[in-house]
């Protein structure tokens, strides 16, 4: 089969999205930029020239974000000071978060929910900035689900951005050309092919293909339409590669018989218009605009090819993506709970909670004073400054994540993993707890790598852990520096990790790969200084049936416990570990 | 714009029949639906809500109160006049902080004027309707605990801050969430009543109606709802019939004991769930129009009611809808 087009460059499709956006920026809520650089930063310009944007940083706290009494003017004025809520001031625009990737479930919620308003008029689209290096680094799904299109920028050239027609916004979307009963038949088969399964996508994409025929000028929609959407909001939320497109039970489902008719709302118009644009879709000169009967297998190999190439790996990794993260939980110190602390001067804001008894305590001294100073004997009440009031504190206890690091080569490595599988499942059977996440890193082979991204949920783990690889050399290096990466980055996130390392100690691929027993040596201990240095906690389970001196080496460079355990079993492992944590 | 109709919602047949169970006696505790994003979970509560006949409320009073209530509530509550409102619909964002959700001392007023005033919080704009969770799972732990109390008492009981409050607070809590981003306690997962699990239909034709809808509804929403306004009245009739005729449903000795035989089958931890599988299936009679409780009632709503009670076994993989279906075959053959 023949692809429908050529390769489509970027900052083509990066351009329709804008456009698209602009045209219906409540039905399409809004767009998801990955990847930093000028042509992201060109593209938010041009966007800002056209309609009102507002910038979020991830630090909003809620009362910001939902306004209320502004206590410090209340205060000062004697009166209340009522002060619109972020969100409020944003109806009608577009807010721009920035460092989407680090916006916590919690603002995310709140954001989504404003998305979610009933009245269009009232809606605001929001356009997510994503710097996220590691393929896991995502803003959260409750955001993402809700904007309609993805472009990854990075590296792409800000070349003739600013020339870019942004279409003023319809009235009504009753104006866009509908999808008929074929192409529909086509995006849901793109859809079930590439196992988007969110009926927002669904609708996004339908709505997308109109749009792409609206800009290009057409009353119908087309196949290049039909190819855009599914590039630009199917694929990059694919979780599982197409099936091949020779698959009969796919035909089946996929061809129905042609319709001579448009079955859309207004598709009585028979002969589409030629397009006008000339310059925008590259597509479009090798598409014939006639042609009536969408091709799902081509839709899919064209979805297919827009797949990011990171989001593959991903799903060759057999890994789902990652939700809103962490679980939730205690991962910020809370104001809410955990051990009372003494108050402090500050004022009640981002769920922190007034001190009422110590706020009037620190106010009662000076009152006569400040009724004297005051002059005006007629205002009754307490006269409450700004720096009396105090706020509650506590201190909770970060949650604790245990990354385990099995080493899967050789001929043992099927019972140990089978051993450490067993650990990872009777740990998280009881996570809820002791509020414990999980992580696992196997290293085998060449490389090391990561199963079981931190995760609260036996679900996930269950399905991650059903095929574990095992066999080859002992990359010992790789497996440490990968748990040292993860483990610095969950500590800097607020984690408390615990770093559990089964193996023998001996290594014998070095970190280039090549099989040399003594760089391979070199290579894991100045990995393991590098765990020290680092300041993370472990522990290095020896587990050869003849326990040597090579793991308890590994053991002191990375100043963690050392424990020869030749019969680990899965109980004996989990308890191990649950008296460390 | 108008509310995507509930009756056009496409498949989900479980879930709406959940939601409609919870709507005739709201002392089933609630509904938890599993499920991906963007399987209709919020559209479809927010459809139901939207659906019920307004509610009578007394006057002025910021707690809701039903006529019959008046003056139970912290406010003065004394107007004799009443008013219509229609059924309340919260849906509780991810960020709420505990005082937004319980309620919290009216800090201006007390700041200002000394005067201890409580300010009502989603609890007590939910008395009497839905309150909608998105994401429960990754709520705080004891955000969940408190919400779950008081969906089960029917009372919000605030003590802090000095100030001594109580108010009505009766809703059907639904909560949703995704088991694959973190898994809610088991204790937690146990107070819920009813839970059903949702996917995107996995049909190209459903899919395409899916979009149809979708289209059809944002091209011109009133005509869109006008076109499904039969279907919705029959549901809201069913729903109204239901409703009185549920006290009145009898349940025989034989259906109770189909009940216990078929929990000690499933192995579900604790009463709880016999309770709500009896509580269940009357409902169910009652939205059917049956007069007794049969073993077919009792056999429509065990997933839903048992599912979520199972024990979890690390090595059995088998997913719990499943074994809820061998232990009927193996009770009632």
């Amino acid at each position: 089969m023949t692809a429908p087009s050529s390769p489509v460059a970027p900052m083509d499709d990066a351009a329709l999205a804008l456009r698209a956006f602009a045209l219906c920026p409540s039905a399409f809520g809004g767009l998801w930029l990955r990847g930093p650089g000028p042509a992201r930063d060109a593209m938010i310009e041009r966007l800002g020239s056209a309609s009102r944007l507002m910038r979020m940083p991830a630090h909003i706290d809620g009362e910001r974000l939902r306004g209320g009494i502004d206590l410090a003017a209340s205060l000062a004025a004697g009166r209340s000071v009522a002060r619109a809520g972020f969100l409020q001031e944003a109806r009608g625009g577009v807010v721009v978060a920035a460092l989407a990737e680090r916006i916590t479930p919690a603002l995310a919620g709140s954001v989504a929910q404003a998305l979610d308003q009933g009245d269009p008029a009232e809606r605001f689209g929001l356009v997510l900035l994503d710097d996220g290096a590691e393929a896991d680094e995502r803003p959260p799904m409750s955001l993402t689900e809700r904007v309609a299109f993805v472009c990854n920028l990075a590296g792409a050239q800000p070349s003739g951005v600013a020339d870019w027609v942004l279409p003023e916004p319809v009235t009504s979307l009753a104006d866009l050309p509908a999808c008929s009963m074929e192409a529909l038949r086509a995006l849901a088969s793109v859809s079930l092919a590439l196992g988007v399964d969110s009926g927002r996508a669904l609708r996004f994409a339908a709505l997308a293909a109109g749009a792409s025929a609206w800009l290009d000028g057409r009353t119908s929609v087309s196949d290049a339409d039909l190819a855009a959407a599914s590039r630009l909001v199917l694929a990059p939320r694919a979780t599982r590669m197409p099936p091949p497109p020779t698959e009969p039970q796919a035909e089946d489902d996929a061809q129905p018989p042609p319709l001579p008719e448009n079955e859309g709302m207004d598709g009585n118009d028979g002969e589409p218009e030629p397009p006008s644009y000339s310059n925008q879709d590259p597509s479009q000169d090798k598409d014939r605009v006639d042609d009536k009967t969408p091709d799902p297998d081509q839709l899919i190999a064209a979805a297919a090819a827009a797949i990011p190439p990171g989001l593959l790996a991903q799903i060759a990794a057999g890994r789902s993506r990652r939700g809103t993260g962490s679980g939730g939980g205690a991962r910020h110190q809370s104001p809410l709970r955990g051990r009372p602390l003494a108050a402090r001067p500050g004022l009640p804001s981002g769920g922190a909670r007034l001190a009422l008894i110590d706020t009037l305590r620190a106010a009662v001294p000076w009152q006569a004073l400040r009724r004297q100073e005051g002059g005006d004997g007629r205002r009754l009440g307490l006269r409450i400054m700004k720096d009396d009031v105090r706020v509650r504190r506590f201190e909770a206890r970060s949650a604790s994540v245990t990354v385990f690091a099995v080493d899967a080569s050789g001929s043992a490595a099927f019972s140990r993993l089978a051993e450490a599988k067993g650990a990872v499942e009777l740990l998280l059977a009881q996570a809820y707890v002791k509020r414990t996440e999980v992580a696992l890193v196997a290293f085998r082979g060449d490389q090391a790598q990561l199963l079981l991204p931190p995760t609260r949920s036996l679900t996930r783990a269950r399905r991650a852990l059903t095929e574990l690889p095992g066999g080859g050399g002992t990359p010992l290096a790789a497996g440490l520096s990968m748990v040292c990466t993860l483990g610095t980055g969950l500590l800097g996130r607020g984690y408390t990790p615990l770093l559990v390392i089964l193996t023998d100690g001996r290594g014998n691929i070095a970190l280039d790969g090549s099989m040399n027993r003594a760089a391979a040596t070199d290579d894991a201990m100045r990995a393991a200084r590098t765990i020290a240095a680092a300041r993370l906690a472990g522990v290095v389970i020896d587990i050869s049936p003849r326990p040597r001196a090579e793991a308890a080496a590994i053991a002191s460079a990375m100043q963690a416990r050392y424990l020869p355990l030749p019969q680990a079993s899965a109980a004996t492992l989990s308890k191990v570990i649950g008296a460390l944590t | 714009m108008k509310r995507f109709p509930f009756s056009a919602i496409v498949a989900q047949d479980e879930m709406k029949q959940a939601l409609l169970l919870a709507a005739v006696e709201p002392a089933l505790g609630g509904v938890m639906v599993f499920g991906d994003r963007g399987t209709g979970k919020s559209t479809a509560a927010r459809a139901l809500a939207a659906l019920l006949p307004p509610i009578t409320a007394v006057e002025g009073c910021r707690f809701c109160c039903a006529p019959a209530d008046a003056g139970t509530c912290p406010d003065p509550c004394t107007s004799k006049r009443s008013v219509k409102r229609a059924v309340p619909f919260v849906d509780l964002p991810l960020g709420a902080t505990e005082d937004r959700v319980i309620g919290a001392l009216d800090l201006e007023r007390a700041l200002r004027s000394g005067e201890k005033r409580f300010e009502p919080g989603l609890l007590a704009k939910a008395h009497r309707g839905f309150l909608y969770i998105d994401e429960i799972n990754l709520l705080e732990d004891h955000l969940v605990d408190l919400l779950l109390d008081v969906a089960a008492s029917g009372e919000n009981l605030v003590e802090r801050e000095g100030l001594s409050v109580r108010h009505k607070a009766r809703f059907v809590l639904i909560g949703s969430g995704n088991p694959e981003e973190g898994e809610l306690r088991p204790q937690l997962l146990d107070r819920f009543g009813l839970s059903v699990e949702v996917r995107t239909p996995q049909a190209i034709e459903a899919r395409v109606e899916i979009m149809r809808r979708c289209a059809a509804h944002e091209r011109d929403s009133l005509a869109f709802t006008e076109e499904w306004a039969a279907a919705d009245a029959k549901i809201v009739r069913r729903i109204a019939r239901g409703r009185t005729r549920l006290p009145t449903v009898e349940t025989p000795d034989e259906v109770l004991y189909d009940a216990s035989r078929l929990c000690m089958a499933t192995r579900a931890d604790g009463l709880r769930g016999e309770l709500t599988l009896m509580r269940s299936a009357r409902a169910m009679a009652a939205l059917e129009g049956a007069d007794t409780v049969q073993r077919k009632h009792i056999i429509a709503v065990a997933p839903m009611a048992l599912r979520h009670r199972l024990r979890r076994d690390v090595l059995d993989e088998t997913g719990s809808t499943l074994r809820i279906e061998r232990a009927i075959a193996e009770v009632f053959g």
